[in-house]
């Protein structure tokens, strides 16, 4: 196994955690970001908070985890993107803060002031991750303005509201839609009565518009955003560094890879599809299935993202030469060599646990089951 | 040119963030592991006490999780925003045990301690016993692969400079694991987190005994606490981060710092009890000394040498006089001169680097470093000693303490006479400060011992810096100690409210306050 193939399993394992954390953690986020629009009463967001009471925890690690690989994987795209997106962050960072809190001891005192606010809390806390995920994608597609120096000093030259540009609104709007999907999917198997009857319309709707801004959003960053190329020679097995190659800007480039590569296509119609029919399954009460194309539908816009601008992970607007890209943003042969080892032999025990635990953990919550364990559920 | 007020600053932000989640993360490690070993308890003796035990307690530690898990998000994600440079410049070796830890340990933990809290009634005895075991053992691989990352910040082995990509590599895997300092951290760091859960589980218990409530409940959890508190406050003491002081340089410096230790004496060194360190003259003021005794407690010899903080910084100077020419010829190699002569003499003295770069510190050109700046260099080569030698002598006061608490708590365990004893109930009542003061205390020493390197030797503080405004630190800083004020004043508000319903919030109508309201509604009806 060499460097240039250790490379590119690596570009796929990071995607797989991304995915991995939008399709687990993404569907308590959506039902947290649901948590104060649909329901009417306390009961209810109970039914909801304890849908996924046992499972946001270990969805949540998918997150530090991708973070945690990012780090091993690609140092210099893990310090670049967050100390870049440094404020972004950190707002990230405060309103996850919410969520661990906020599931735990919003039930523990009867106080309605109490409960309301760490409702909203968990509103919060649910919602704008989502968006920032988004946003940020949305920026890495159109360049962001970072440079190194000779050392590998970086310095990140935007602000924080340049961030929030109308093209990567777009993205973040989708990224939270496609959570609310999926967050409305798994409460279509969670829920019965009044509130599964709002699940089945919200699914609907999220799903439908998710569809509809992901074409919208693919349609603008085939006309208008331009990508960026490699433009010099280079061996995929050598030590490389973000200053050893060239690069540019080019209208229509992140294009390049769905010539290079037809199959491609089908991450975004994956993408597309998965979301509409998702939302059509949720209107018509198959939550599995509809739970199942929106995990595929995520995974297709997911994959959309990060087809389009291969090999380049974080482009600078900057100087264009100093993108970080797949081939010279990793870590050494050795460390992804490792790495790679421990994720064959921990990913699949993670997965058997996981499984076992939702298995475990299986069926509709109704009223009176929360009222019957009143003290002993969140 | 470094602005020393970003470099202030997020050291600042990092100590209280930092601080801020081992407060939370000690409880997590020792009351899972006394979870576990009630519910074992549980499952052979069949006793529904048992089980009562694990859900109140473990309603407790639910209450303390949730803070952990929320500071803890802000760990991994730190290094990124606020020392990029670290990250960029030792995340081959750094990063790999960060993310092992989310794989093997912490997806463990987090994945099933769903299940230890909803899964009751779904699991079978043994099951959700196995449960808690691994939720218990998820939280203990969680510290190893986070003190392994830290070990190797304090005695970095297994890793080389590559000039070419300008970071350090991962060279040898199994050095970075089998890392001596790291495993002695390990083991002190568990042990204070199975202390602190004991003490935490004693004092509660001590309140209800003093009540007069719950005494079945009370007597059962007392006696696991003192037994677990007992050995653990053993092997904190016993294996005492002292034994790993003689590995490595850095740690050499804070063995010398934490001792006050300025001269390098005669073997066996004596031990300081107290005194008041003075950086500026190099003595310790108005020392009471032991004979002998800090030589035999840090080298476990009688003829091995403490070598003195003097001694010391004369070494660090030649380091840093070679540090300065190996960063000249990295210059050089990076500007791409390929004289194999240059890339030779690099190799030679790649091993001061990181000295070279202390005097960027003081020092806009490095090929222009005056005596002076050179001076300044090897003053900042050592941390502060005072905050060290008085921090230390915190940690090991409340060590002792403690040690003497589960002492009598233990004794009186085996001559069944807990709660027997009114004073000593409330003494240790007062306890329950001391393991917090000792672990805090104790990173305290670890880490600001680690000055002025973000990794020994080899990246100091000042070059490890995210580019940051310190406007974008002091809001970040400010928005995080915020939230953070308030989430501990909902936490401790809830957790003084369900520590003083005790065992009665289960609702399980066997303990003491629901029994009273329950003949309150009779007498009423």
């Amino acid at each position: 196994m060499d460097y240039e193939f250790l490379k590119v399993i690596w570009w796929v394992l990071v995607g797989v955690l991304l995915i991995g954390f939008a399709i687990t953690d993404g569907f308590d986020m959506g039902v947290g970001s649901l948590l104060n629009v649909i329901t009417k009463d306390d009961s209810e967001r109970r039914i909801m908070i304890n849908s996924i009471a046992p499972h946001w925890d270990g969805n949540q690690v998918w997150f530090i985890t991708a973070g945690g690989a990012l780090f091993a994987a690609w140092p210099v795209v893990y310090a670049t993107s967050f100390s870049g997106f440094y404020m972004a962050m950190i707002l990230t960072l405060a309103a996850l803060f919410f969520r661990p809190i906020g599931f735990d001891y919003r039930s523990k005192l009867e106080g309605t002031k109490w409960r309301k606010n760490w409702d909203w809390c968990i509103g919060f806390g649910s919602a704008v991750p989502p968006i920032i995920f988004g946003v940020a994608f949305g920026n890495l597609l159109q360049g962001v303005p970072f440079q190194f120096d000779e050392y590998l000093r970086v310095s990140y030259t935007g602000s924080f509201f340049a961030l929030l540009n109308p093209f990567a609104i777009l993205c973040g709007l989708v990224s939270l839609l496609m959570l609310a999907t999926q967050g409305g999917a798994w409460l279509l198997m969670k829920t019965d009565g009044h509130l599964y009857e709002r699940v089945r319309k919200s699914t609907f709707i999220t799903g439908a518009l998710t569809a509809v801004l992901f074409g919208l959003a693919g349609i603008w960053l085939a006309f208008g955003i331009d990508g960026y190329v490699i433009t010099s020679e280079f061996d995929g097995n050598s030590v490389m560094t973000p200053l050893m190659k060239t690069a540019e800007l080019q209208s229509g480039a992140w294009l390049a890879n769905y010539s290079a590569v037809p199959w491609l296509i089908l991450a975004p119609v994956i993408g597309l599809g998965g979301m509409l029919l998702a939302g059509i399954m949720g209107a018509a009460g198959r939550g599995g299935l509809a739970f199942l194309l929106s995990s595929l539908g995520i995974a297709g816009i997911i994959m959309t993202a990060g087809g389009s601008m291969f090999p380049f992970l974080m482009p600078s607007s900057t100087f264009p030469s100093m993108s970080l890209t797949m081939w010279d943003a990793t870590s050494s042969e050795t460390t992804l060599m490792i790495m790679f080892v421990v994720a064959c032999i921990f990913v699949p025990i993670v997965l058997s646990y996981t499984v076992w635990s939702y298995f475990v953990m299986f069926g509709r919550l109704t009223k009176e089951h929360i009222a019957k364990n009143s003290h002993s559920l969140y | 040119m470094i602005n020393e007020a970003v470099v202030e600053l997020s050291r600042l932000q990092f100590a209280l963030t930092a601080m801020y989640h081992f407060l939370f993360v000690p409880l997590t490690l020792g009351l899972s592991f006394l979870l576990a070993i009630m519910e074992s308890v549980y499952v052979i003796t069949g006793k529904q006490v048992y089980k009562d035990m694990v859900r109140f307690w473990g309603k407790l530690f639910g209450i303390n999780f949730a803070l952990g898990v929320t500071t803890g998000l802000t760990m991994e994600f730190q290094f990124g925003t606020n020392w990029s440079y670290f990250s960029h410049y030792v995340g081959d070796i750094f990063g790999a045990p960060l993310a092992i830890e989310g794989l093997m340990a912490f997806f463990l933990e987090s994945t099933l301690v769903g299940l230890f809290f909803f899964g009751w009634d779904r699991l079978s005895k043994v099951k959700h016993l196995m449960v808690t075991w691994l939720v218990a053992l998820g939280s203990n691989l969680s510290a190893l692969w986070i003190l392994i990352a830290n070990g190797w910040m304090q005695n970095p082995v297994g890793s080389e400079f590559n000039y070419q990509t300008m970071r350090m590599e991962l060279v040898d895997f199994g050095a970075l694991l089998m890392n001596p300092v790291a495993q002695v951290k390990f083991v002190h760091t568990v042990s204070a987190g199975y202390v602190t859960g004991a003490i935490f589980v004693l004092v509660i218990s001590s309140y209800y005994l003093l009540k007069n409530r719950d005494l079945a409940f009370a007597r059962r959890s007392f006696a696991i606490a003192s037994a677990f508190g007992l050995a653990a406050t053993l092997s904190v003491i016993l294996l005492g981060d002292e034994s790993g002081y003689e590995l490595g340089e850095v740690q050499r410096v804070k063995l010398a710092a934490v001792e006050a230790e300025w001269e390098t004496h005669e073997a066996p060194a004596p031990f300081t009890v107290i005194g008041f360190p003075n950086q500026e003259l190099e003595v310790t003021e108005y020392a009471l000394q032991i004979p002998g005794l800090m030589g035999l407690i840090a080298t476990r010899s009688l003829d091995e040498e403490v070598i003195g903080l003097k001694e010391l910084k004369e070494y660090h100077r030649q380091r840093i006089i070679n540090g300065i020419y190996a960063n000249q010829l990295l210059a050089q190699l990076r500007q791409g001169n390929e004289d194999p002569l240059v890339k030779e003499n690099f190799d030679k003295v790649k091993d001061d680097l990181g000295y070279g770069l202390l005097v960027t510190a003081f020092a806009d050109d490095i090929n222009n470093v005056t005596e002076e700046q050179l001076q300044m260099a090897v003053d900042y080569s050592i941390p502060k000693v005072a905050p060290l030698f008085f921090a230390f002598r915190l940690m090991v006061a409340s060590g002792v303490l403690m040690l003497l608490v589960f002492a009598v708590a233990f004794y009186q365990n085996a001559r069944r006479r807990i709660g027997q004893s009114r004073t000593f109930l409330k003494l240790v009542m007062l306890s329950l400060p001391l393991p917090w003061i000792g672990v805090e205390t104790g990173w305290f020493v670890a880490e600001y011992g680690r000055q002025p390197w973000a990794i020994g030797e080899i990246l100091p503080v000042h070059v490890a810096v995210s580019d940051l405004t310190t406007g974008q630190i002091w809001l970040s800083m400010g928005l995080m100690t915020a939230l953070y004020t308030v989430f501990l004043i909902a936490e401790m508000y809830l957790m003084i409210r369900f520590a003083k319903q005790g065992p009665s919030s289960l609702h399980t109508g066997r303990y003491a306050l629901e029994k009273e309201t329950d003949q309150l509604k009779a007498r009423e009806v």
